[in-house]
């Protein structure tokens, strides 16, 4: 349940902010909320065996998120210095 | 007794998640929003371990909210302080229809959450991996998915992070390397360093019984290179020149020779023969890590290296 209301915090500020890296931190968190939901199906009580999974699965969500990251900030880089640049012309 | 003492720390856990999460989205300082962000992952990290996710817990603090945050403040360290354009607040009925729209969604989403727990429970895939554990070689359940039963899926993501690697190396060089620190930073460094490597071998070695695995693990020797670099020292312990680029594609290349060496033995792509699983498992993963390690390393530099050409034919001019 808190996996959704996080997940829709971040979509609202994913959309609603201008700032690029603002934007790339709000998917982050729209991505943690993601992975509480899944996780959440995975837990059968405090004595059965957790279902590995969708473990699995988000322990690859992770990587691929912090990889998406990764490509979003440098584009935003890139973006920026071009920008100063159009400007100094 | 104790139950209630654990039902108030979830309950704890999940109100401190959400206000993390608002404070973090709409602090007035991005630098603010960037540190609440990171403490976000660490809590969230304590949540993946009360949901019995130990291996997700330790992936959670180590690339989710380290990696991840130590890139968000290079980003913002990097940026230029320009003539700002004062954002324009957008107007009211945006941002209502928008909200009203993600409420919408969200509902939605529950309902359909809760009708499918209720009414559509289906058999688990989680029993059927219990079941074949002892066929995989490796006896963590979460290690076995990742690298026997759904290996393809880990093949591809290590290729998507590869990608990843090349779309930022193509877009320009690194960024400048912070000035040396002081002393005592320095000494702490000293210490830190080797401590971050035995760990990770530690988690790569133990990721076959206990949590832990190749991630963590890369994570962990990622963030040994990446406080290097923090402490002022220009190299993080990378090799140059070619090897960098056998070291960044070496965990696809194992990964891949062990799947068609598999099918050379008449099996199909990543089967493993039965009596190998287990130290084939183990190959993968080293190489795994520190391909895992180098991307991370390469991404936080921000673009190519400086060692890059050194030695090649294509050295700067």
């Amino acid at each position: 349940m808190l996996g959704i209301v996080l997940a829709a915090l971040g979509l609202q500020a994913a959309i609603l902010q201008q700032d690029a890296i603002r934007r790339i931190l709000a998917i982050n968190v729209l991505g943690v909320g993601v992975f509480l939901v899944f996780i959440a199906t995975a837990y059968q009580g405090a004595d059965a065996p957790p279902d590995a999974v969708p473990h699995a699965l988000v322990l690859t969500g992770i990587v691929v998120a912090v990889a998406a990251t990764a490509l979003a900030l440098a584009l935003q880089r890139r973006m920026e210095s071009s920008d100063v640049d159009a400007d100094d012309e | 007794m104790t139950f209630d003492a654990l039902l108030l720390l979830d309950m704890l856990l999940a109100a401190m998640m959400l206000m993390l999460a608002v404070a973090a989205l709409h602090s007035h300082s991005l630098r603010q929003g960037i540190i609440l962000f990171i403490v976000f992952g660490l809590v969230t990290a304590l949540a993946w371990a009360r949901l019995r996710a130990p291996d997700v817990a330790l992936a959670e603090a180590a690339i989710g909210s380290g990696v991840a945050g130590a890139l968000l403040l290079a980003a913002l360290r990097d940026r230029k302080p320009r003539k700002q354009k004062t954002p324009m607040a957008r107007p009211a009925w945006q941002v209502l229809t928008v909200t009203y729209l993600v409420i919408g969604l969200a509902l939605t989403a529950s309902w359909a959450f809760l009708d499918a727990q209720a009414n559509h429970a289906g058999p688990r895939l989680g029993a059927m991996v219990q079941a074949e554990l002892a066929n995989s070689g490796v006896a963590n359940p979460v290690t076995a998915v990742l690298l026997n039963f759904r290996a393809y899926d880990t093949l591809l993501e290590l290729a998507v992070l590869l990608a990843a690697l090349l779309g930022v190396l193509a877009l320009g060089p690194e960024r400048t390397a912070p000035r040396a620190a002081g002393p005592v930073v320095t000494h702490l460094v000293a210490w830190l360093t080797p401590l971050l490597i035995v760990t990770a071998g530690y988690l790569l070695w133990v990721g076959a019984h206990a949590p832990g695995g190749a991630f963590q693990a890369g994570a962990l020797l990622a963030a040994a290179g990446i406080v290097v670099r923090l402490s002022g020292n220009p190299h993080t312990g990378l090799p140059s020149g070619v090897w960098i680029r056998m070291l960044a594609v070496a965990g696809c290349g194992v990964f891949m020779f062990v799947g068609l060496a598999s099918m050379s033995g008449g099996a199909n792509l990543l089967q493993y023969p039965a009596d190998w699983a287990g130290t084939l498992i183990l190959l993968i993963e080293i190489f795994a890590t520190l391909a895992i390690a180098a991307s991370l390393v390469l991404v936080y530099l921000g673009g190519r290296p400086e060692s890059w050409s050194s030695g090649g034919k294509n050295a700067r001019a």
